[in-house]
């Protein structure tokens, strides 16, 4: 299998110029619409100075509304800096129905990789959390809704088996529309092939943990969003099943307020949190902990392997970054070399 | 011969000439019968002529009307299929922990000579039985029932055999409120590594995501003039054009009848059904369904349980169509 080795994601240049890496579609809103935004949340409508927007998680420093994270800059702000090595990046999507829609499906994908600079709806990698190492996976609503297609849903299937591979944990932040309708029922299935290889990683007793970002629906939800060990919802998020419209015209009434949000789903039973997003990196962290306790005090075992670095040379190859801790405090952002 | 049922026939669009035809065998042999008269030579005339019509129109079906087929208020299903080939049935109900979903029927059944655990989605055909199977639309006790129901056949040591024939998971409130995503993600994870034979059937309608939920498997299957799809073709229409009367542009692009399933590799073989559909002689129908449940489960029987399991993984993780960026090639292995 082959990867591309990415830039470490918040490496050096970022952390010179003391601003964060900004995605494409940011620097274009940027451009056209001045240096502020008004705040989406009604009650608030607050203008918020981009930046500031950008150094607070992505949040309205007023009342504390999410907005949508790119899938890079998503990565930045959960991992530690450097630890980053980008897998199966080499996956690209194809015409397999010739779908006859409005517009040609490859068009579209061409214009989405071009908006966002990513090959398809979700990225993949090799990272580390406050030190523990883990397959991390973001996806990216920016890229045609998040939507699930046969590339997502096989980098997804493959980050997981890799996880499985390595004994590490997995971490899914979801970010979906659902499944992709121009590939049609072969993104179907894709709930079916990402389902079976989660089921392969419980059985190897690791652990699972999914983040749900504004929105994570239908095909995503109902396959591998909804089946981590740990679920958590970040405050506001649409997580579902069905459209609330689909529903509303379905039993005809009208839905409750707050129907569909994660603080919903947290007192129906269906997740196990709301996390601010500020918060995101240190609550993996702390539950990594206790998932990899046994793990980190036996280094050795014969189906998972160390997660210290200090493994056999063939294996310290794959290693994201020399160094455990120094990756936080350090600048020495390594990009490290896959053969 | 297939002479028309005593049952009204409800024909479909594209079905024109056809009723004509059948009023008029119905005729002439209501009127042999008064009169005590041999007809029989200018009837087997105006049958071969009905066969010859409707063997043209079957074979040139396009998607639309399949679709329009599986969704034939006469033709079989999940209920009728167990009257007409099981024995011993068995029905057993309840998730154990919220209520019985009628939309989903389980039990323990014989057929031929294999005991099994029957798994199948059931619309109901009059106004009364749909509104009680909730027109064959899952809650999430109904995944949760089928779940409990695989587990026991695991424990028994017996395969599963899952029909399928829904328009989806139920849009709901409670549904949503219950975890019907949670209840459609586990069933797949389940499923995929459950250590008896499972056997998936498409029989009418496999709707997206409420469908899948019981059709991960060592096959899948699918009837004739069944289909099995990620979005209802209405649902795409009004996605793709704002307009759900181009539904049959819609099923057209999705590719969603059973030879297109087929080559797309998502399903592994299509069970024939009589001509003109299964509604036309839902006991054929049958019939061609349990021959081919028999020849599937002695080969999945056959196979040694860790085969099984790794050949399900690999059919599961095998779906999927996309290719790999040349440039990755050449910076490694």
């Amino acid at each position: 299998m082959a990867q591309q080795p990415k830039r470490g994601a918040g490496g050096k240049e970022a952390r010179e110029s003391k601003e964060p890496a900004v995605g494409p579609e940011r620097k274009r809103r940027v451009q056209t619409e001045g240096q502020f935004i008004k705040c989406p949340n009604r009650s608030c409508s607050q203008s918020l100075f981009i930046k500031d927007i950008e150094k607070n998680f992505h949040c309205c420093k007023s009342c504390g509304h999410h907005f949508r994270v790119g899938s890079r800059r998503r990565v930045e702000i959960t991992i530690d800096p450097g630890t980053w090595v980008e897998l199966f990046d080499h996956l690209e999507s194809i015409d397999p129905l010739q779908f006859k829609g409005k517009r040609s499906y490859l068009e579209r994908i061409k214009e989405s990789q071009e908006k966002t600079g990513l090959r398809d709806a979700v990225i993949c990698g090799e990272a580390r959390i406050e030190g523990i190492p883990l397959v991390f996976c973001a996806m990216d609503f920016q890229f045609m809704g998040g939507s699930m297609g046969s590339v997502v849903g096989e980098k997804i299937a493959r980050a997981i088996e890799h996880g499985t591979k390595n004994g590490w944990a997995v971490v899914i932040v979801c970010c979906s529309g659902g499944a992709r309708m121009d590939e049609g029922v072969l993104s179907l299935m894709q709930m079916a092939k990402t389902s079976a290889a989660i089921e392969r990683h419980n059985a190897a007793g690791l652990a699972y943990i999914t983040v749900l970002s504004d929105p994570t629906m239908a095909g995503v939800s109902a396959s591998y969003a909804f089946l981590a060990d740990v679920i958590i919802g970040e405050p506001k998020a649409m997580i579902g099943f069905a459209g609330a419209r689909v529903i509303e015209q379905t039993i005809r009434k009208k839905l409750p307020e707050g129907f569909q949000t994660a603080e919903f789903l947290l007192k129906h039973g269906q997740i196990d949190m709301v996390v601010p997003r500020s918060e995101m990196r240190g609550t993996l962290a702390k539950i990594l902990r206790y998932a990899t306790v046994q793990r980190q005090e036996t280094p050795r075992t014969a189906k998972a392997r160390s997660p210290k670095p200090s493994g056999s040379s063939a294996r310290a190859k794959a290693e994201p970054v020399p160094e455990l801790v120094g990756a936080a405090s350090g600048g020495s952002a390594k990009k490290s070399r896959r053969r | 011969m297939a002479t028309p049922s005593p049952v009204p026939q409800a024909y479909l669009p594209f079905e024109q000439g056809l009723k004509e035809i059948d009023e008029l065998i119905r005729k002439l042999e209501d009127w042999a019968r008064t009169n005590s008269m041999d007809v029989s030579e200018e009837l087997n005339g105006h049958r071969e002529k009905r066969e010859e019509l409707l063997r043209r129109i079957y074979q040139n079906l396009t998607a639309w009307d399949r679709i329009q087929v599986s969704r034939h208020t006469q033709r079989p299903q999940t209920r009728d299929y167990i009257a007409h080939i099981c024995t011993d049935f068995v029905e057993l109900h309840g998730d154990r922990s919220f209520s019985d979903d009628n939309a989903i029927v389980t039990g323990l059944a014989t057929v031929g000579e294999h005991r099994l655990m029957l798994i199948g989605q059931h619309k109901g055909r009059d106004v009364h039985e749909r509104s009680f199977c909730n027109f064959g639309m899952p809650q999430p006790e109904g995944y949760r029932k089928a779940l409990w129901k695989m587990r026991l056949a695991e424990k028994f040591k017996i395969p599963v055999l899952c029909l399928i024939d829904t328009k989806g998971a139920a849009p709901d409130l409670g549904a949503e409120e219950r975890g019907q995503s949670q209840a459609i993600a586990y069933n797949l994870q389940v499923m995929s590594g459950l250590k008896v034979p499972i056997l998936c059937i498409v029989i009418g309608e496999g709707g997206s995501g409420g469908a899948l939920s019981i059709g991960v498997g060592d096959r899948l299957l699918i009837q004739e003039n069944a289909y099995f799809s990620v979005i209802s073709p209405e649902g795409c229409a009004s996605i793709l054009w704002k307009d759900s009367d181009r539904k049959a542009d819609a099923a057209e692009a999705l590719r969603i009848t059973a030879p297109e399933l087929k080559n797309l590799g998502v399903v592994d073989e299509i069970i024939p059904e009589p001509l003109g559909g299964a509604h036309r002689d839902p006991k054929g129908a049958a019939e061609m369904l349990k021959a081919t449940i028999d020849r599937c489960l002695k080969e999945l029987n056959a196979k040694p349980l860790d085969v099984l399991l790794e050949e399900r993984y690999q059919r599961l993780r095998s779906m999927g169509k996309y290719q790999e960026a040349a440039l990755a090639a050449a910076a490694g292995t």
